[in-house]
């Protein structure tokens, strides 16, 4: 067991380096960047926003007569404590709070999406793995890697077009209807799921074909293996060794990807949302490159990372306990 | 050792990648010549969001653009910028997956380290965020997506390095005093092409679905016509509420079409890379011939012989 923690220990450690250089890049960028970037920004908003808010932005990038040791302290003051700066777009709103409230959007369509793209993919890679050669083996994975060729936001402007202004089968825009109060009653919650419909169609189709190609070659492995071949010759049924045999042992590899797909996920989750006007992250993003808001561009790719980076330590944890190799 | 003529050989004996290369090579040359062919992309021509007629093949966009002149104006700066990034990376990334895969130590670590943390990073966040600081053009782009995606190629030249540094030429070059990058640049990575050309596709595919997602975002020079800047006036124009479908539909195309060109063509260089995919055959089974697929059904798999 001490060998599976070592492992764990080493990807934390990565995973705290690159929420560092998150950090630090965030940091950095401002004062990094040609032609003394910052300041240029901050002259261009200069007669259009109230001095309040341009002191506020200043001390935001911790833009101070200091030295930069101690302006990097002064910001990673800043963040222990969760304040990420003030918004632009939404002055006087402090980051943080902008950025809480559009989360849980993001993490509602995400998760769900990546849940279920996971769940039929990896099924229909099994079955299509299991029949190699059949007509599903032939049309199942070149037709997922053409649709997989369009980006994210298209096959959501097109499903938008056709099903939401066309057909009007599904609400155009935001997560609930006007007029409704957010709470627990069933009006409500049916409102949010139709909301969430054609977002979520949108990437579980996109993010289909990685993961059966995934599962159809992990597939196409074990079922030469010993075990297949073992309940081959006892004459159990084939669902069973398909299921429980196969499908099984080759399910772990999938599940690595799981973590790794995550920070692909949120991408294709937030060029989507902007499509849809899904009041989540990808939304405050087109907000933030509109009004060139930093604060709230920086925020967002910080709060994204180490969500991506919290998941993925999850699924490594989850792996290890599974996967006895990993420990050796 | 394979060389380019088997790489090409490869990918044209290959029905699927025979494709691949007939799509992609179409829009490289529509890309090329088409410019020409087509009015100016930014004229006002005809009433905003006309629907395609004989007059306008592909309908007009939101400020009364011909949206034919658009899609075809716009694959060359689109597939220039992406080439060139798929170029760098490959370049970037042979140099320093192969100089840590060949010279081991603390230079490993250092660029492990740097390969790892850059992998786990949230990639279109991370973008967004350098982007925005950029003034917006190609070279912003070309940067960005450099700064972003080297990493993923580094890591496989690095392992395929790492398993040709004991070979006997390797070890002869060393004795023969030969420098490092030279080493790497002249003795080991001749022997990679057929991974240098795979990587270069996927990275350019990579970078086109990129591009287009900044450019859709506002990233990109909105003045310039390119295929992201397409995508972006379409639904700033309010396309989508009115149903003009074919503001955006010829761009997704040409998009998602090279894109899967690509990706076709990468199949028969993978044939080259791992010969044990020559027993795949999944386009030949798509494109014709199912005898190759039939003696495969898993009937007594271990009756089988075991490789190939």
């Amino acid at each position: 067991m001490t060998a599976a923690l070592q492992v764990l220990a080493r990807r934390a450690g990565l995973y705290a380096l690159a929420a560092w250089a998150a950090v630090t890049l965030n940091f950095l960028l401002p004062r990094l960047m040609p032609g003394d970037a910052a300041s240029v920004m901050l002259a261009r908003f200069q007669g259009q926003l109230e001095p309040e808010a341009l002191e506020a932005l200043r001390e935001t990038f911790g833009l101070t007569d200091d030295g930069l040791f101690t302006q990097y302290g002064q910001y990673l003051g800043h963040l222990v404590q969760g304040d990420l700066g003030t918004s632009i777009a939404y002055f006087p709103a402090p980051v943080s709070e902008v950025l809480i409230e559009a989360l849980g959007w993001t993490v509602l369509l995400a998760g769900t999406a990546l849940i279920l793209s996971f769940g039929l993919g990896t099924a229909l890679g099994a079955v299509v793995a299991w029949r190699r050669g059949g007509w599903l083996d032939r049309w199942v994975p070149p037709l997922l890697a053409f649709i997989g060729s369009f980006p994210y936001f298209w096959l959501a402007m097109l499903l938008l077009a056709v099903f939401g202004f066309q057909l009007r089968w599904a609400p155009t825009r935001h997560a609930y209807a006007d007029g409704l109060a957010p709470g627990w009653d069933p009006v409500f919650l049916l409102s949010v799921g139709q909301h969430l419909a054609l977002p979520l169609i949108t990437l579980v189709i996109a993010g289909l074909g990685g993961w059966v190609m995934a599962m159809r070659s992990t597939m196409i492995t074990v079922l030469g293996d010993g075990p297949v071949t073992w309940a081959r010759a006892r004459g159990l049924p084939g669902r069973w060794i398909l299921w429980r045999v196969a499908a099984r042992a080759a399910l772990l590899p999938s599940l690595t990807g799981f973590g790794m797909a995550l920070g692909y996920v949120l991408g294709g989750t937030l060029l989507t949302e902007i499509v849809f006007g899904y009041p989540g992250q990808g939304y405050l993003l087109l907000q933030a490159v509109q009004a060139q808001d930093h604060p709230l561009m920086q925020g967002i790719f910080l709060t994204i990372t180490l969500a991506v980076l919290g998941a993925n330590l999850l699924v490594d944890a989850v792996t290890v306990a599974l996967d006895p190799r990993t420990r050796r | 050792m394979t060389g380019w003529r088997a790489i090409w050989d490869g990918i044209w004996q290959h029905p699927g990648a025979r494709l691949g290369v007939l799509l992609v090579g179409a829009f490289v040359a529509v890309a090329t010549v088409g410019p020409w062919l087509v009015g100016d992309p930014l004229a006002f021509v005809a009433t905003p969001l006309q629907p395609p007629s004989w007059q306008h093949w592909l309908g007009t966009t939101g400020q009364g653009q011909d949206v034919l002149a658009q899609t075809v104006c716009g694959a060359r700066p689109t597939l220039i910028v992406a080439g060139a990034v798929g170029l760098t990376v490959v370049v970037v990334g042979a140099l320093v997956g192969g100089l840590a895969g060949f010279l081991g130590g603390p230079f490993d670590d250092a660029a492990s380290l740097a390969i790892n943390v850059t992998l786990v990073l949230p990639g279109l966040p991370l973008m967004v965020v350098l982007a925005a600081w950029l003034p917006p053009g190609p070279a912003s782009i070309w940067g960005v997506l450099v700064l972003t995606g080297w990493a993923w190629n580094a890591r496989v030249i690095r392992a395929a390095t790492l398993s040709l540094r004991d070979r006997d030429f390797v070890h002869a070059a060393i004795v023969a005093g030969e420098s490092p990058v030279r080493i790497v640049a002249v003795e080991i990575l001749p022997n990679l092409l057929s991974l240098l050309t795979a990587s270069f596709i996927g990275a350019t595919v990579h970078a086109i679905g990129a591009q287009v997602g900044l450019e859709f975002l506002g990233l990109g020079d909105v003045g310039a016509v390119t295929w992201g800047t397409n995508l972006y006036w379409a639904t700033n124009d309010a396309a989508l509420l009115t149903g003009s479908w074919w503001t955006f539909v010829p761009t997704g195309l040409g998009v998602a079409l090279v894109g899967f060109g690509l990706t076709l063509v990468n199949y028969g260089v993978d044939e080259q890379t791992n010969p044990r995919l020559r027993s795949e055959r999944l386009w030949q089974a798509l494109l014709g011939s199912s005898l190759a697929t039939r003696d495969r059904t898993p009937v007594a798999p271990h009756l089988r012989p075991t490789d190939g």
